[in-house]
């Protein structure tokens, strides 16, 4: 096991796809063989794609009674030895938090797609936001880490999805793929190359599946039905597994793990984007559908002279604090539009040694790149 | 026997967390007689179970994957692995307001899928773990920590709730009536598609100690003078059955399949 180079299902061309379509063909595409979900605007479309496309291969669908069941579903499956995922939008994420903590303590594997729309509670459902980067975090209750990306085209939906995959797998933790509904219902080319590469979980009979002594290092992890006799359990646990609840050296040494597996490796997941930083002044962080606008944005203002830069976030969990640090010392200001009321911008003055600006639109539309043209020039 | 049994434990737990006299650990004993006496191999199996003193039944005691989930999810969590593996025997084993009340969605969706998971709810009639609250099993006019006047809310029958659902092989026992429940566990076991049994399992800490029940024995002697299996209940007034708790198995029952 590990990673391995795979025919992709599709054939090899350009397609023309929404955001939604291309998250299920990626999901198929790095092994996915299992899918839990409850219907939801702005994400049903890829629930309805897997039910089709799972049944076409033999994969195992199911709509289930509501998210909390879904999430525990797929974490049933990924114990059963599948692929799995979900799919979903900020009510239905809301309703999953808590096994989504059961996740990241028990070390599962599993994809969350969320397309979020314009919240908190019911909202605007059919309209765009991204106020669900903080919850996508921290939305759990203790202290635990999650992978997220931040799709901006429908081919990064194809692609990140496999890479979610390949991450979830990888270091055995939840991972987002934090989409929106713009991005969800874009609809445009993806192109579909010949090969996957896909990363499966590893084994190792005998061996403890919940510690590891280099906290760098991912624990095996061995699948029901094979004789391993597994102990899993969301209480606090030694490394077979065996429930230890009031020994505080056990639970310390678990909780730093969880959290150390994903901050010492996230040299391998952090992912930014970067253009015109070099001589920028101001640079705006952007991420997902806002990245777009952005891009016009700062392309206009190149043209007119500006000295503006772009750096975008691919993934956003665990946060790039140290680009950002570096980026801030040459830089006089940091700009961060965002569909939320300044999510990103609070965490990026945690690493940034100038002023962050923050500018946030929640009127369930998407920021157009004109405003964010006019937004830069004021604090030009 | 109980050297035999020992293979279906784990020997690095020396002992189970229940209560002395607590009915889960004489559910433990005799789910793992039933699968003994079958002779089924426990790497086939898969025991799922939610939060709880009943959901420590399999938790960390049996010799087989275990999978202790979050309050009221088991079910869900069984329907996932059981769905992607259906070689698994899936067992879940939980309690009254696990399964029936946090859980009670779960509980009735699956009986209406007739997945094939073999669901054992532990019914203390209260809230053990938490300190004696009331649960939607606590009878009428029950003491508990949460309904300090009498609980006034009427109990589920949950055999009836499960079958109302879709569920095809229901069944009622008391732990004080070990081979009746052995036998519906067996058939349990072999049974293809969803099956359900609530299990009377005393609990003298929570529930007795509030309703003149207050020592193992005595709970366990109410439980004797109560549950009234259903053919000795045919020819009992409605006065007579009165408080009394009906046991025996309903629905189709199938033979001979897994
Ligand atoms: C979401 C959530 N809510 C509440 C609790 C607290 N809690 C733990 S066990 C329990 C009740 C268990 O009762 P039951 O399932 O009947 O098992 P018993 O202890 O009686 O065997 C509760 C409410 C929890 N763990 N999780
Ligand atoms: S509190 Fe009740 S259910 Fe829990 S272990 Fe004690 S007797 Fe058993
Ligand atoms: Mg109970």
């Amino acid at each position: 096991m590990g990673w391995r180079r795979i025919k992709a299902p599709l054939p090899p061309g350009r397609y023309y796809f929404s955001g939604n379509e291309a998250v299920a063909e990626g999901a198929i595409a790095a092994g996915c063989r299992f899918y839990g979900g409850y219907p939801i605007t702005p994400s049903s479309e890829t629930m309805e794609r897997m039910a089709h496309r799972l049944g076409q291969i033999g994969g195992v669908f199911v709509q289930m009674e509501d998210e909390l069941s879904s999430i525990a579903a797929v974490i049933g499956a990924s114990w059963a030895g599948a692929k799995a995922m979900t799919a979903t939008s900020g009510p239905g994420l809301s309703l999953m938090m808590e096994n989504i903590g059961y996740a990241a303590f028990t070390e599962t594997p599993c994809i969350i797609v969320d397309i979020q729309r314009a919240g908190p509670a019911t909202g605007q459902a059919t309209r765009v936001g991204s106020g669900d980067i903080m919850q996508a975090k921290w939305g759990s209750h203790g202290d635990y880490q999650i992978i997220a990306l931040s799709p901006w085209s429908v081919q990064e939906m194809y692609d990140g999805t496999i890479r979610a995959f390949n991450f979830a797998e990888r270091y055995r933790v939840p991972t987002f793929v934090l989409g929106d509904e713009a991005v969800g219902h874009l609809r445009e080319t993806l192109e579909i190359k010949p090969w996957v590469r896909v990363f499966d979980r590893k084994k190792s009979r005998g061996r403890p599946p919940f510690d590891s002594k280099n906290p760098r290092q991912i624990p095996p992890m061995p699948t029901f039905g094979e004789g391993e006799n597994l102990l899993v359990t969301g209480s606090t646990h030694d490394g077979h597994g065996i429930r230890r609840t009031d020994d505080p050296k056990v639970h310390s040494r678990l909780v730093r793990r969880l959290n150390d597996k994903i901050l010492l490796n996230q040299q391998d997941i952090v992912d930014t984007e970067e253009f015109f930083i070099e001589d920028a002044v101001v640079t705006v962080l952007c991420y997902g559908f806002t990245a777009r606008s952005t891009l016009t944005a700062v392309k206009e203002l190149r043209e007119r002279g500006h000295k503006v830069g772009f750096m975008r976030l691919k993934t956003l969990w665990p946060f790039p604090h140290e680009r950002v640090g570096q980026l801030s010392q040459g830089v006089e200001k940091i700009f961060v539009p965002e569909m939320n009321r300044g999510q990103v911008a609070g965490e990026a003055m945690k690493s940034s040694r100038c002023e962050v600006v923050s500018f946030c639109q929640t009127n369930g539309e998407i920021i157009r790149p004109e405003v964010i043209r006019q937004e830069v020039m004021r604090v030009l | 026997m109980v050297r035999a049994m020992e293979q279906y434990l784990r020997s690095e737990i020396p002992s189970t967390p229940f209560c002395p006299g607590c009915g889960h650990g004489i559910l433990l004993g005799l789910v793992l007689r039933s699968i003994h006496a079958l002779g089924i191999d426990m790497r086939e199996m898969l025991f799922v179970s939610g939060i709880g003193c009943a959901s420590w039944i399999p938790s960390p005691h049996f010799n087989a994957d275990t999978l202790h989930t979050t309050h009221g999810r088991a079910i869900a969590f069984a329907t996932g692995a059981k769905l992607y593996n259906p070689k698994l025997r899936v067992m879940v084993i939980s309690g009254d307001g696990d399964l029936s009340s946090i859980g009670g969605n779960h509980l009735i969706h699956a009986a209406r899928r007739d997945i094939d998971l073999k669901v054992i709810c532990a019914n203390n009639m209260i809230y053990g773990m938490t300190g004696g609250q009331v649960a939607a099993t606590t009878p009428l006019g029950s003491t508990t920590s949460t309904t300090p006047l009498g609980n006034p809310d009427r109990p589920f029958d949950l055999c009836k709730l499960v079958q109302a659902a879709g569920g095809r092989f229901v069944a009622r026992h008391s732990v004080t009536q070990p081979l009746a429940l052995m036998e519906s566990i067996k058939k349990s076991l072999s049974f293809e598609g969803f099956s359900f049994i609530e299990v009377l399992s005393p609990c003298a800490t929570q529930y007795g100690s509030k309703n003149l029940l207050e020592s193992a024995p005595k709970i366990m002697e109410w439980l004797m003078e109560n549950c009234i299996p259903r053919e000795e209940a045919e020819g009992l007034s409605p006065e007579e059955l009165e408080e009394k708790i009906i046991t025996g198995e309903w629905g189709y029952v199938e033979t001979g399949t897994g």
